[in-house]
């Protein structure tokens, strides 16, 4: 069994963030990387080495590339599943992780939305509970789902709400 | 095994104290004369002892100079007193208000329903004029302490205990205090061993070293001895004053079962009497390090809820979640363990064999388990650590898996408190073990919740 198949088998059907948060990755590192191939192409420039030139140009091309579809894995190991008493947040490629926050514990919901997300008119969810090392959160979400998650959590959690 | 407890009289047998009493009927009071001396403590004995000694001694120095130093002193004297003018407390409609202040005025409310434990602290200075602190916690999330510093011994103990009483329900009408119920002594650290302990701590270790190397340097070399001395002369002085901070702290530290939770006296100098209370421990952690194998001793740490710390009242607080046991037997620290956690997992499960490959250290010692009411995690080599969570507290539950994990097929499991630093770790378990714990643990960790609540609710 594998960690995608959901908690002790049972189907839960995962929701993901939205595809516009892979395109949004792929701008994010296709900006990096142009600002570095810049930095590359002004250094071979100014120093007049042209295979070292090159071969930095080419590098930097590589490692967008694969930063690319690494990025574009972890757009796509993202999921929750909102279950009956607890949320459920795995993510991570390298390190996969899976967390299950009761929604009792919860003590506060947060969303943002950077320029670049907002653009994109995406959000991110946040669920806070006392303990500092949760780890409940959901990149790229719509916003009008980001605003429903942020609801539902809430009325969930005033429901459940118990003390530390 | 009930020894007396010296620092603290039983509050019946004191004789009533009127301003005390007065307080609590509602009058403002002010606290003891003497407080903002005491507050300010070393910081203007050290002022004043520079101000005055150069004064007093150099006689031939100018008077202007003269004039200045006593302006200093005065300046420093109205502060206190007006700092001392302005505050006031007193109990109304079963609330506890502080006021303080002159220019930005606080007024703190307190109410005395919400009262989980008071503590006292004791600063040396205080206990040369017999005075106390009161700190008085409060059960709501926040975790901020109301403080009465400073109060005489006998009216704190008076007060401490009507403030109790009045918590609990007692009619503010009710005489003096009811008979304080005896409190079972379970553990006190004997000095000696208090030092051995520190002897043999990281830090300790360090400087027993370094000393042995100045003594050999200076029976070989004894003209390098002493500028290797001015050298190392501050790290050395840093680390005695952090060891003698912790052997100040934690001197002739008694646990006691009180009705309440356990109660901690201790302290060389600054002598304090603070209240774990049952319901608010988070976690507890038993560490051993490796110099004290050989004794078979350990250190019992718990965990507390509480916001992150900021400012000098809250360091205070995070000495709460302090050792419970600075240094014991294993005996000493299983029975209070299982003082604050009855009903522990009785068997460990061991971690598969290929998780050695992962954590071919930590290995050996590596076990968890897991029952309907708490888990327990063991790790570590060199220092062996093992905590325990009670399931009602936990807050999330994660599952962890690294590149060298999932080949090796074992997952972790983390259970995540409201301490700040404990939480268990449920190291590299079989990956189908894993899940299903990720399944099973969220029901059990709400099952835990609502037999607490129940119990909560029937007492």
């Amino acid at each position: 069994m594998a960690i995608e198949d959901g908690v002790n088998g049972e189907a839960s059907s995962w929701d993901a963030p939205s595809p516009r948060l892979r395109v949004l990755r792929h701008y994010e590192v296709a900006a990096c990387t142009l600002v570095a191939l810049i930095l590359a192409v002004i250094i071979t420039v100014v120093v007049d080495a042209t295979v070292a030139g090159v071969t930095a140009v080419i590098g930097v091309i590589l490692v967008g590339a694969i930063a690319d579809v690494i990025a574009g894995r972890r757009v796509r190991a993202w999921g929750y599943a909102e279950r009956a008493e607890d949320l459920l947040v795995k993510r991570g490629v390298m390190f996969r992780r899976m967390s299950v926050i009761p929604y009792g514990r919860m003590q506060y919901v947060e969303v943002t939305a950077g320029p670049f997300e907002r653009a994109f008119g995406l959000a991110t969810v946040q669920m806070h509970t006392a303990a500092a090392a949760s780890d409940a959160r959901i990149p790229g979400l719509p916003a009008v789902e980001a605003a429903r998650l942020r609801d539902q959590l809430t009325s969930l959690g005033e429901a459940h709400a118990m003390g530390l | 095994m009930s020894e007396p407890l010296a620092p603290e009289p039983p509050a019946g047998l004191s004789p009533p104290q009127p301003r005390a009493l007065a307080g609590l009927g509602g009058d403002w009071q002010r606290l003891h004369p003497l407080s903002p001396l005491v507050r300010a403590g070393r910081g203007v004995l050290t002022i004043v002892v520079i101000v005055l000694i150069p004064t007093v001694a150099s006689r031939q120095g100018s008077l202007g100079n003269d004039l200045a130093h006593v302006g200093v002193l005065v300046v420093i004297f109205v502060l206190g007193v007006i700092s001392w003018l302005v505050t006031r407390w007193r109990v109304e409609g079963g609330v506890l208000r502080v006021e303080s202040g002159l220019i930005r005025r606080t007024s703190e409310r307190f109410p005395l329903s919400q009262i989980q434990a008071i503590d006292t602290v004791r600063p040396g200075l205080a206990r040369v004029f017999g005075l106390t602190e009161l700190r008085i916690r409060l059960a709501s999330g926040s975790g901020k302490a109301g403080r009465l510093a400073y109060l005489t011994n006998a009216e704190a103990e008076t007060l401490r205990a009507r403030l109790l009483a009045l918590s609990h329900g007692v009619a503010e009408a009710a005489p003096a205090s009811p008979a304080p119920t005896p409190e079972q002594t379970l553990v006190s650290v004997p000095p000696g061993q208090l030092f051995a302990s520190l002897l043999l701590t990281g830090t300790g270790l360090v400087l027993e070293l370094a000393i042995v190397g100045l003594l050999v340097l200076a029976i070989v070399a004894p003209a390098v001895e002493s500028a290797a001395i001015s050298a190392g002369a501050v790290g050395l002085l840093g680390l005695a004053v952090s060891l003698f901070r912790r052997f100040n702290g934690d001197y002739r530290l008694t646990v006691t079962d009180a009705p309440d939770g356990l109660r901690l006296r201790a302290g060389l100098v600054e002598t304090s009497a603070e209240t774990i209370p049952q319901g608010r421990i988070q976690a507890i952690r038993m560490i051993e390090p490796l110099a004290w194998r050989p004794f078979g001793w350990c250190r019992l740490e718990v965990d507390v809820a509480s916001q992150k710390s900021k400012g000098r009242q809250d360091r205070n607080q995070a000495k709460a979640a302090r050792a419970l046991l600075p240094v014991g037997s294993r005996e000493q620290g299983a029975l209070l363990v299982a003082k604050v956690f009855p009903g522990l997992p009785s068997e460990r499960l061991a971690p598969p064999a290929r998780a050695r490959w992962k954590s071919p250290l930590r290995f050996h010692y590596l076990s968890c388990a897991a029952n309907e009411r708490y888990a327990v995690a063991t790790s570590g080599r060199l220092q062996r650590a093992t905590d325990w969570v009670p399931l009602e507290k936990v807050q999330s539950i994660r599952l962890l898996e690294g590149p060298i994990q999932r080949r090796l097929r074992l997952s972790s499991i983390h259970l995540d408190t409201a301490g700040r630093k404990v939480h268990a770790v449920l190291r590299d378990r079989d990956r189908m073990e894993g899940m299903q714990l990720l399944g099973e643990l969220p029901d059990q960790c709400r099952h835990a919740r609502q037999l607490e609540d129940r119990s909560h609710r029937s007492s």
